[in-house]
């Protein structure tokens, strides 16, 4: 990544055009239980050139909120009720399937959790590479199958004429992911999605993955989504994060910032329930209680308050803007920040009660600093 | 690594459990044999928690299921306190294995779909005729036990609860046979992280009420760490290094455990860490394991004796042990930031 | 990235959604209450699967109830009567060339269609269940053994097989339910031992053995519970397939001895004068029709559900 060696680029300075600005973004689902909000009114923007990180818990809305950008949420009970996407100045939500797929492989591209399921079974990998390099590019077979070759090459895979002639299921799992990696940048891409592109790999090989795709990212001049759940991916590796929960950005900040000044409880929560291994053994860790939100009905308050340490009446009837009262680069959505004035005053209130307002038990958080 | 011998093993009373020369081998096509387990020792001890850390393929789940006998090893002994469970009739074997309890990866798999959690807890009770008109109460005491109240789960089905309640209620049914150790195969690589660290903490809760041993498989060295006393890295079947968990985080002697160790994700931006080797790393086939020391095709640091001798199991200090002909130096490791930004 | 592979990702999408659908509130385990479930379950099912269930309740109910019912004797022969078209009153289905009543014959059929179909795909279930789940659990010679038997009766002529049976064993109610079982055998073979061998690796098996299960156990309380799901909705199929197979024995004269009425029996004592009197034909043909294709719309639907619960892997 090209960024990380420098801060990232606050939102507020103009010297780079935002490639991709998603504006109170809602993706729904007609249930039996009613209406399901898994993205309910996200709004992001995403520099040319720069990698954010969207990262979240099973049912936070991030890989709905990535499948959205690129149009494939495909469900007869889906529905949009909302807000914008626009690519490259382009509205492209509005545009019907058949011209958003126009915009797959050159434009935009994604890179999948599962390689095993993301590739053909029974075609060779050299023969998945040239299709795509045949179809969206118009290219000669003889021309593509160079090009496999050099792609499976610059992926850092060995012997790429050897393995062009492989199956998928010859392949061990960093391999296949460095194959599907090689499909989605066959076409020069833009704007390049990861969603969960380590998490069925080793921790060895993950790390190599990532690597890779910084490398790529850097040489070829990509703007990039990293979904994951691993707070820890994305730590060294991108500009800026988002952080999700039940279809809402909670905070959003400079990589760096958002580690360093925390302000949303569950964001607090979520860097400190990780062990890590500097931290001796035994610690204890730092857990949510409860269970992910329930994400049918209307929102009353802050979906977040029934698992809060901070909870207090108002975020059980007010829902919390997301707002940048400090920086103008870094937004939250909390009624009593973590770190600040309110926040504190709220929590001492909570442990001096033994609950919270919404009826948890402080005896079942594990509180920091307190 | 592919480190073999003894030494590391410890003669004291209060050990619970003796691996040795454990063997596991599967058969494969063409009538060859895949070794999952190619000869590895180790022991706990009563109240200890040794953890098992290495990548998929390494045969950490398959030694954790060999030490239940399911299946049986191919070679080797097992001992629990004493007993040699690979010598037990069959009908011995299943007193003993109660003593043993495991709980697995996907607690939705762990929990019959068609049972509700009262009964499927309570199972251990029946089949051994241990329950006296108290199982209710018992099942309701193990439940609370584990954080869960009775009223609200007791009767519903697994698929109408969510990840950590499975897990929970699968800790539950271990625990009701009140074991004396515990495997643990990879219990929260399934789940999201808040809910892993309440599973973590449990397990640490209830280790410390009951004194429970245990042996916890993962392949996340950092959650292996946090909650193990010692730890043992595997490799293709072999054991590489064996030593309490600060050691192997802060003065890890194999060069496997070293890069496992580059490659754990930091949550903090501060520290940029790449991983040395610029090759991919490539686990070589079971099928058919490189001679000698079994990392050696991915080790910075292999030489000609590597491949022609397989490394023994020595002594680096106390209770910390490599098989390797060219352990790291003892220097300790030197990170670009101390302390981690969360805390 | 390929359009192909971008089509073939889109099932995901819904789907990773499921999951918080079903998480309940409250902090410490509210689901779904079971109530509600189960009634939006049935409604689920659709209006097809109620209709198909509907024409199977009124055709199992008369056939268990037909002694009680004012029905005229099937056997009776009517000779003021004779051959007269559906609407006449009193035989509000018309009658046969012999005058006999064909609502009253129909309904009796009915009976002994049912009597020797649900009888044979017990023996199925019970025999073909059994061989499978020991064949899927047990693996080895076992399996070997029993699946081989199951491919060899599965490739002879199904037909040739039951009149190959009857005509040795002599045509007789039990003797049709004894070769129909044989039929059905195979079918809850592969079945169940395709079940078995995918609840046989689910760790709530190890688990059971772990806590001291013995293999007895392990089949019956763990296993069983898991497979009655498939093979009952497989059951449906099985039956409406004997039935046609009973239909056809009985046409060509091996299954169910006359004076008893089938609804094969029926159909072919009505093809000589199928020109002349097509009803005598069609009525048990219509009854016959609706019947199997309301158990193949069941069968499919409960299939189909329990494969979207993901009960049966």
């Amino acid at each position: 990544m090209t960024a990380t060696t420098q801060p990232a680029a606050p939102d507020t300075t103009n010297d780079r055009e935002p490639l991709l600005v998603v504006d109170d973004w809602k993706t729904y689902f007609k249930t039996a239980g009613g209406l399901l909000r898994a993205v309910d009114g996200v709004s992001l923007r995403v520099d040319a050139g720069s990698t954010i990180g969207l990262v979240g818990e099973s049912g936070s809305g991030k890989t709905i909120l990535s499948r959205s950008i690129l149009g494939l949420v495909r469900s007869r009970r889906k529905v949009e009720p909302g807000g914008t996407i626009t690519y490259d100045g382009v509205v492209i939500n509005k545009l019907s399937p058949k011209e958003r797929r126009r915009y797959w492989g050159k434009d935009m591209a994604m890179v999948f959790q599962n390689p095993m399921t993301s590739l053909n079974p029974v075609l060779t990998i050299g023969r998945q590479l040239t299709e795509v390099l045949t179809l969206h590019l118009g290219m000669s077979k003889a021309l593509a199958r160079a090009r496999a070759v050099e792609l499976l090459e610059s992926v850092g895979i060995p012997e790429p004429k050897k393995r062009a002639d492989e199956f998928p299921h010859q392949l061990s799992g960093g391999m296949r992911q460095r194959v599907t990696i090689a499909i989605a940048l066959s076409c020069n891409p833009r704007l390049l999605l990861a969603d969960e592109p380590t998490t069925a790999l080793d921790v060895t090989v993950q790390a190599q993955i990532l690597d890779l795709l910084d490398e790529q990212q850097s040489a070829r001049d990509m703007t990039m989504i990293l979904v994951t759940h691993d707070l820890g991916v994305v730590a060294g590796r991108t500009d800026t994060v988002a952080v999700m929960y039940a279809g809402k950005i909670v905070e959003i900040a400079p990589t760096k910032t958002l580690f360093t000044e925390t302000r949303h409880p569950y964001a607090e929560a979520l860097m400190r329930s990780i062990p890590t291994m500097d931290a001796p053994n035994h610690t204890r860790l730092f857990t949510i209680p409860g269970r992910p939100a329930q994400l049918t009905g209307e929102p009353k308050g802050c979906r977040f308050a029934p698992r809060c340490s901070y909870a207090q009446e108002k975020c059980l009837t007010e829902q919390p803007p997301l707002v940048a009262p400090e920086r103008p680069d870094h937004s939250f959505a909390c009624w009593f920040p973590v770190g600040t004035k309110p926040g504190q005053e709220a929590l001492e209130r909570n442990l001096s009660a033994g609950q919270t307002a919404a009826g948890t038990s402080m005896s079942l958080m594990t509180v920091l600093g307190a | 690594m592919a480190g073999s011998g003894t030494a590391h093993l410890r003669a004291d009373d209060d050990v619970i459990l003796r691996v040795e020369h454990l063997q596991v081998e599967y058969p494969a096509k063409a009538g060859l044999k895949v070794q999952a387990v190619a000869g590895i020792s180790f022991d706990i001890r009563k109240g200890e928690t040794l953890g098992f850390v290495g990548e998929s393929g390494c045969g950490k789940s398959t030694t954790g299921r060999a030490v239940l006998q399911l299946p049986s090893p191919t070679a080797g002994s097992v001992l629990v306190q004493g007993k040699d469970l690979t010598k037990l009739s069959s009908r011995d074997m299943r007193r003993e294995r109660t003593r043993l309890q495991m709980i697995f990866q996907d607690p939705m798999s762990s929990l019959n779909p068609r049972r509700r959690i009262r009964d499927s807890i309570r199972e251990p009770l029946t089949i051994w005729g241990r329950d006296r008109g108290d199982g209710r109460q018992k099942v309701d005491q193990v439940l609370e036990q584990v954080g869960l109240d009775a009223a609200v789960v007791g009767d519903r089905f697994p698929s109408e609860l969510s990840g950590g309640q499975c897990q929970r209620i699968a800790i539950a049914r271990a625990l009701i046979m009140e074991p004396a150790l515990l495997i643990c195969d990879e219990p929260v690589s399934a789940l999201d992280v808040s809910v892993q660290a309440q599973i973590l903490n449990l397990l640490e809760d209830l280790k410390e009420q009951y004194g429970l041993s245990m042996m916890f498989i993962a392949h996340d060295l950092a959650v292996v760490k946090n909650i193990s006393d010692r730890v043992a890295v595997m490799y293709l079947g072999k054991l590489c290094e064996i030593a309490d968990a600060e050691t192997i985080a802060k003065r890890p002697a194999h060069p496997y455990t070293r890069e496992l160790i580059n490659a754990v994700p930091v949550p903090d931006p501060s520290i940029r860490r790449r991983s040395e080797q610029k090759a991919p790393a490539e686990v070589p086939s079971p099928l058919n394991p490189p001679s000698g020391c079994r990392f050696r095709t991915r080790c910075p640091r292999a030489e000609a004796v590597c491949a022609a001798e397989e490394p023994q199991f020595h002594k680096i200090t106390d209770g910390h042990y490599v098989a390797c002909h060219f352990p790291l130096q003892e220097t300790p490791m030197v990170r670009t930031s101390a302390e981690p930004v969360g805390v | 990235m390929a359009q192909s592979r971008l089509a073939g990702e889109k099932p995901q999408g819904p789907a990773s959604v499921a999951d918080p659908s079903s998480a309940g509130a409250g902090p410490n385990g509210g689901a779904v209450p079971a109530k509600r479930k189960s009634r939006s379950k049935l409604k689920n099912l659709g209006v097809l699967f109620w209709l198909a269930a509907g024409w199977l309740a009124v055709v199992g109910l008369s056939a268990i109830l037909a002694p009680f019912l004012p029905l005229v004797d099937p056997a009776a022969q009517n000779y003021d009567a004779v051959a007269v078209p559906p609407g006449t009153p009193g035989h509000l289905l018309g009658t046969d060339s012999l005058g006999r009543d064909l609502l009253s014959r129909a309904i009796f059929g009915a009976r002994i269609s049912m009597i020797v179909t649900l009888s044979a795909v017990a023996i199925g279930i019970l025999v073909g269940g059994l061989l499978g789940m020991l064949a899927g659990y047990y693996r080895g010679w076992l399996e070997k053994v029993i699946m081989a038997a199951t491919d060899a009766l599965m490739a002879f002529p199904a037909l040739v097989l039951l009149l190959a049976l009857m005509a040795t064993l002599g045509s007789s109610v039990r003797n049709l339910v004894i070769g129909l079982g044989i039929l059905g055998i195979p079918a809850f073979v592969r079945l169940t031992r395709a079940s078995t061998l995918v609840y046989a690796q689910r760790e709530f098996v190890t688990a059971a053995k772990s806590i001291g299960a013995l293999n007895r156990r392990v089949l019956v309380r763990e296993i069983v519970p898991n497979l009655i799901p498939a093979v009952g909705a497989y059951a449906f199929i099985v039956i409406a397939l004997l039935i046609v197979a009973e239909g056809s024995l009985s046409f060509l004269g091996v299954g169910v001895p006359p004076p008893a009425s089938s609804w094969g029996l029926m159909i072919s004592e009505g093809r000589d004068s199928l020109r002349t009197t097509p009803w005598i034909t069609f009525i048990p043909g219509i009854f016959m029709f609706l019947t199997v294709l309301s158990f193949n719309l069941a069968g499919d639907r409960l299939r189909e559900e329990n494969d979207n619960k993901g009960g049966n892997a």
